[in-house]
């Protein structure tokens, strides 16, 4: 049999994450995304192509210099990118973390749900779920997809009964609705898998690394939403934290 | 002997010798809860405390001396008793006769107290000038002893900032031994030990140590006075809580009146204070608000405390710091934690009091504290950016459970131990001089051993390391000597009279010397090796610039590579200075810290083959670089922890500063958090970190507008700062910091 080291291609890599799953968190972002969402915030993880080339092995060899740090709740997040375009490598990636009793996280928007991606999610501990809008048309207009997928992934999230934070960037005059939140309520309501609902605010760093790459940013024209918007729209959220 | 103050204390050998470790060994109560039994300030303390800041915004309109007494030379009884509102004050005492009012103390040298003066539009009296004409001072002594090479070295900067013009500090009494046993049971203690030297052969150690007796109790003498003028009598131990902390305030008061040492730490008073507090609050003779409010009012009067300076030694410390250093936490040695309801009190004081860079609190972090206490100080972390974290896992197998931080992370055993304190040299200078064969194109002077500049178009890694490591021998001599005479000269001119009284009779020294532009060196050696340096000659044939070409593993990433250049270095600058005996049979320390002075060490140092620019400021103490980090915020800690505390036993000094939003969404998620990066940084046997949570845009709004952020509280290297006082430059610099942020 071949046991030639399976290898993925990654953008980068955060040692001190806190805001991609719970505690602190070694994260690495995934190269290559095959959604173009308008708010993307690393248009340079796009190209599959791109990044560094590196074996699932010698991540979590750099991923246990940090192992003192997580405590009870830390561990590994992969992010991106989009981590299930690698999921071979992301399975990889996260079996190794589990021999070394490393808690694994997968931040993801959902978009492809094959054998591959099931097998990942077994050695899956936590899932960050991107539902980005609450209707199949915003999706279509600003994702690329269709809202079928990341909602197919959710249901099946929650047959395996795998822990899920949902998240949603707050991109003001598109999901900044009180429909849209409660649309994220009644998902979390539904589906007993998810524990968490994060709302984040749209930000626009990105628009330096847009110039220069020589690409237009498409929510230029947007503005970043107010503290006050989401404190508001925070308040309306029915999250179902505790409940388990 | 068992003296009725002592009622209620479990009995053992600290009460038949001085032994304050084994009295708090024997009556402390260790505390493992949360922090919701303190109280708040009370209106008295928020009353006396409105009289301060009032007195601190004088001090800041007048340019941060409010008044000198110039004809007055500072000692223990040379002023009456001042107070700042004497109705109202718990803990009494001053260091003049007015508060925030500078004494002049001329024993370290008395040009930089004329200077002092001058430059706050001063002028020494006539009194203390002709008082000083007749007598030596620490300062006359160094510079009679001072080879040329000495004098070359401190005038190419090569050495800074040796306490050669003033009080060399970083000694801790054991100021708590006043309050146990009452001076008169120390003044018997010290006659005993002179009595017994009567037996010895008398050579040059035991004359000195003869003479150094008959003053320290002389001094204790001198205490006892000084406390009298207030209307105290600390002659029998203190009877409650509000005499232990008074008296043991008055030790302390009473060394910073002798002595104008750049640091002038506490030590570790809050778990002693301790248990003074529990058995009156037994006794039902004092309230939770109470033993609060006393530790408020000692806190005050600390604050309080001023030297004077010049504005060349600000350069090199800004901020106009004092080190009062308390040391807070750790685990005893019998697995109980040191943590008592006390250590939460002294923190506290942060919020009855507001933040504030003094006392520089220092929580000593184990592992093992308990969870309730780790929590509440990254609490403190996050709300006032006003303490920083030591290694007590990495200090107590060497230092016992009884030891203290002086200045910023010298750490000592309480009474026990003293330094040498002998500031930093070069290391990145000393590279480019090495470089040039014995150049430095700065100052444009020779030094060193002298040989032709290094030829070839491109940097050779192992020809320019064995260069280096000519010059490292060479210096280090230098360096041990120049100490050597520094220190010899303090002892006969300036004996530290009373914190020596408070320390055992034999004590231990460390003589404890330091490097600056740790970082700087490791990048230029990894640029040498990984990528392609060349050096550009001036029209003198010297080099003066690098071109680099090339990637090159950069320290602060966690790579092996670049990390163990740095660690190497500072294992061989040890080794090294091993080689050359101290003054006083003192063992040899190594501390990688700069407290502000990066920024005057980079002024003086030209370009470096790193590419760091001619002039540009070094990063503080054991930091990477600023902005070579792309790896994030843990790989940058994991870096500084492979320095081996080992190789620098003074310590090595790490500024993190984060934004609030990087740490994590919610108040509770960052002080977890904070927990979770001390607890894994020092697990790394990684030994300090000062930790700020805050953005660059409060720090250039508070550069813009200094006004509308009064009390704006930031860690530098190993202590903390208001960040008002800082020179603009020393602002700009730390504005250009890294600041860990999500992006």
């Amino acid at each position: 049999m071949n046991r030639s080291p399976v290898t993925g291609h990654v953008h980068s890599i955060q040692t001190l994450g806190t805001l991609d799953g719970p505690g602190v968190r070694f994260v690495v972002f995934a190269q290559g995304c095959p959604l173009r969402c308008g708010c993307c915030h690393n248009p340079d993880t796009w190209n599959p192509s791109a990044g560094t080339e590196i074996s699932a092995q010698e991540l979590v060899h750099r991923a246990m210099r940090y192992r003192e740090y997580f405590r009870r709740d830390g561990g590994i997040t992969l992010s991106g990118g989009e981590p299930l375009l690698q999921a071979r490598f992301a399975t990889a990636l996260f079996e190794e973390c589990h021999k070394m009793r490393i808690n694994t996280c997968l931040d993801t928007s959902g978009c492809i749900l094959n054998d591959e991606v099931k097998h990942l999610l077994t050695h899956t501990d936590r899932v960050l779920l991107d539902i980005k809008y609450p209707t199949d048309a915003l999706y279509r207009a600003h994702v690329g997809c269709g809202i079928v997928q990341p909602l197919r992934f959710l249901q099946y999230l929650n047959q395996q009964n795998i822990p899920t934070t949902l998240r949603q960037v707050i991109i003001p005059t598109l999901n900044d609705t009180e429909e849209s939140i409660d649309f994220l309520s009644l998902l979390a309501e539904e589906r007993s898998c998810i524990d968490t609902v994060e709302l984040l605010p749209f930000r626009k760093l990105c628009t330096a690394k847009y110039e220069r790459m020589g690409i237009p940013f498409p929510m230029a024209e947007i503005e970043e939403p107010t503290q006050d918007l989401m404190e508001r729209l925070q308040s309306r959220l029915r999250n179902p934290k505790k409940k388990k | 002997m068992v003296h009725e103050n002592w009622n209620g204390f479990v009995a053992g050998n600290w009460q038949k010798e001085i032994n304050v470790r084994d009295f708090i060994q024997t009556n402390y109560r260790p505390y493992t809860g949360d922090h919701s039994f303190l109280a708040e300030a009370t209106e008295r303390t928020n009353a006396l405390m409105k009289k301060v800041q009032e007195l601190f915004a004088k001090e800041r309109q007048k340019g941060g001396v409010l008044d000198i007494d110039t004809n007055t030379v500072s000692s223990l009884t040379s002023y009456v008793p001042g107070f700042v509102d004497r109705e109202n004050e718990l803990i009494v005492g001053l260091q003049t006769d007015m508060p925030l009012k500078r004494g002049v103390n001329p024993f370290g040298g008395i040009r930089m107290v004329r200077n002092a003066c001058a430059a706050y539009g001063y002028q020494l009296s006539d009194t203390v000038e002709k008082e000083f004409r007749f007598r030596t001072t620490h300062n006359d002594g160094v510079f009679r002893a001072y080879t040329d090479e000495m004098r070359l070295a401190r005038k190419t900067h090569v050495i800074t900032g040796l306490p050669d013009a003033y009080g060399r500090g970083r000694i801790i009494g054991d100021y708590r031994r006043v309050a146990l046993y009452g001076v008169d049971r120390l003044i018997e203690e010290k006659k005993k030990d002179k009595q017994a030297l009567s037996d010895v052969t008398f050579s040059q150690d035991e004359i000195r140590l003869n003479e150094e007796l008959y003053q320290q109790i002389a001094f204790l003498g001198n205490l006892k006075e000084m406390a009298f003028m207030y209307g105290y009598d600390i002659s029998k131990p203190a009877a409650n809580t509000r005499e232990a902390i008074q008296w043991t305030y008055f030790a302390y008061l009473a060394a910073i009146k002798e002595q104008n040492g750049a640091a002038m730490s506490l030590g570790r008073v809050s778990t002693f204070f301790d248990i003074y507090i529990e058995r009156d609050l037994e006794n039902g003779t004092i309230t939770e608000a109470e033993a609060q409010e006393l530790l408020d009012d000692f806190v005050i009067k600390l604050r309080l405390a001023r030297h004077l300076r010049t504005p060349e030694y600000n350069e090199l410390f800004g901020g106009d710091p004092m080190w009062i250093t308390e040391s807070v936490g750790g685990m005893g040695e019998d697995g109980r934690t040191l943590v008592t309801k006390s250590s939460f009190r002294i923190l506290n004081t942060l919020y009855t009091l507001g933040s504030s860079p003094e006392p520089n609190l220092t929580v000593l972090w184990s592992n093992s504290l308990p969870e309730g206490f780790k929590k509440f100080c990254a609490k403190v972390s996050v709300d006032t950016d006003s303490i920083q974290y030591e290694n007590d896992d990495v200090m107590r197998p060497s230092y016992g459970d009884d030891y203290a931080i002086a200045c910023c992370v010298s750490a000592m055993k309480v009474g026990k131990q003293m330094q040498f304190f002998g500031a930093r040299c070069n290391l990145a200078k000393l590279l480019l001089i090495a470089i040039n064969g014995g150049y430095d194109t700065v100052s444009g002077m020779k030094i060193g051993p002298q040989m032709p500049p290094l030829e070839g178009d491109t940097l050779d890694y192992d020809t320019v390391m064995a260069r280096f490591d000519i010059y490292l021998k060479w210096l280090s001599r230098l360096y041990v000597n120049t100490m050597n005479i520094i220190h010899y000269m303090h002892d006969k001119y300036a004996y530290e009279k009373i914190q020596m009284a408070l320390h055992d009779t034999n004590v231990d020294r460390f003589m404890a010397f330091g490097i600056a532009g740790l970082s700087v060196v490791a990048d230029s050696f990894s640029a040498i090796k990984y990528a392609t340096v060349r050096p550009i000659k001036d029209e003198n044939g010297y080099i003066s610039d690098f071109i680099t070409v090339g990637d090159f593993p950069k320290y602060g990433n966690d790579d092996d590579r670049v990390d163990l250049i740095a660690r190497d270095l500072t294992y061989k600058t040890i080794t090294e200075l091993r080689k050359t005996p101290t003054y006083r049979n003192a063992i040899h320390t190594l501390s990688v810290l700069t407290i502000t002075s990066n920024v005057m060490y980079g002024k003086h140092t030209g370009a470096t083959p790193d590419g760091r620019k001619a002039g540009e400021a070094f990063a503080p103490g054991a930091n990477p670089m600023h902005n070579r980090e792309s790896n994030g915020a843990l790989a940058s800690l994991n870096s500084v922890a492979k320095i081996r505390y080992e190789d620098c036993r003074d310590g090595i000094s790490n500024t993190f500063s984060i934004t609030p939003e990087t740490l994590g969404r919610t108040d509770t998620d960052r002080v977890d958090n904070l927990v979770s990066i001390l607890d894994g940084y020092f697990a790394k046997r990684a030994h300090h970190i000062n930790v700020n949570v805050l953005n660059r845009e409060t720090l250039m709004k508070a550069y813009e507008n200094p006004e509308a952020y009064p009390n704006l509280t930031i860690r530098v290297s190993g202590y903390a700062v208001n960040f008002n006082k800082l020179s603009r430059e020393q602002q700009r610099e730390v504005i250009s910091r890294t600041f860990h942020e999500v992006l």
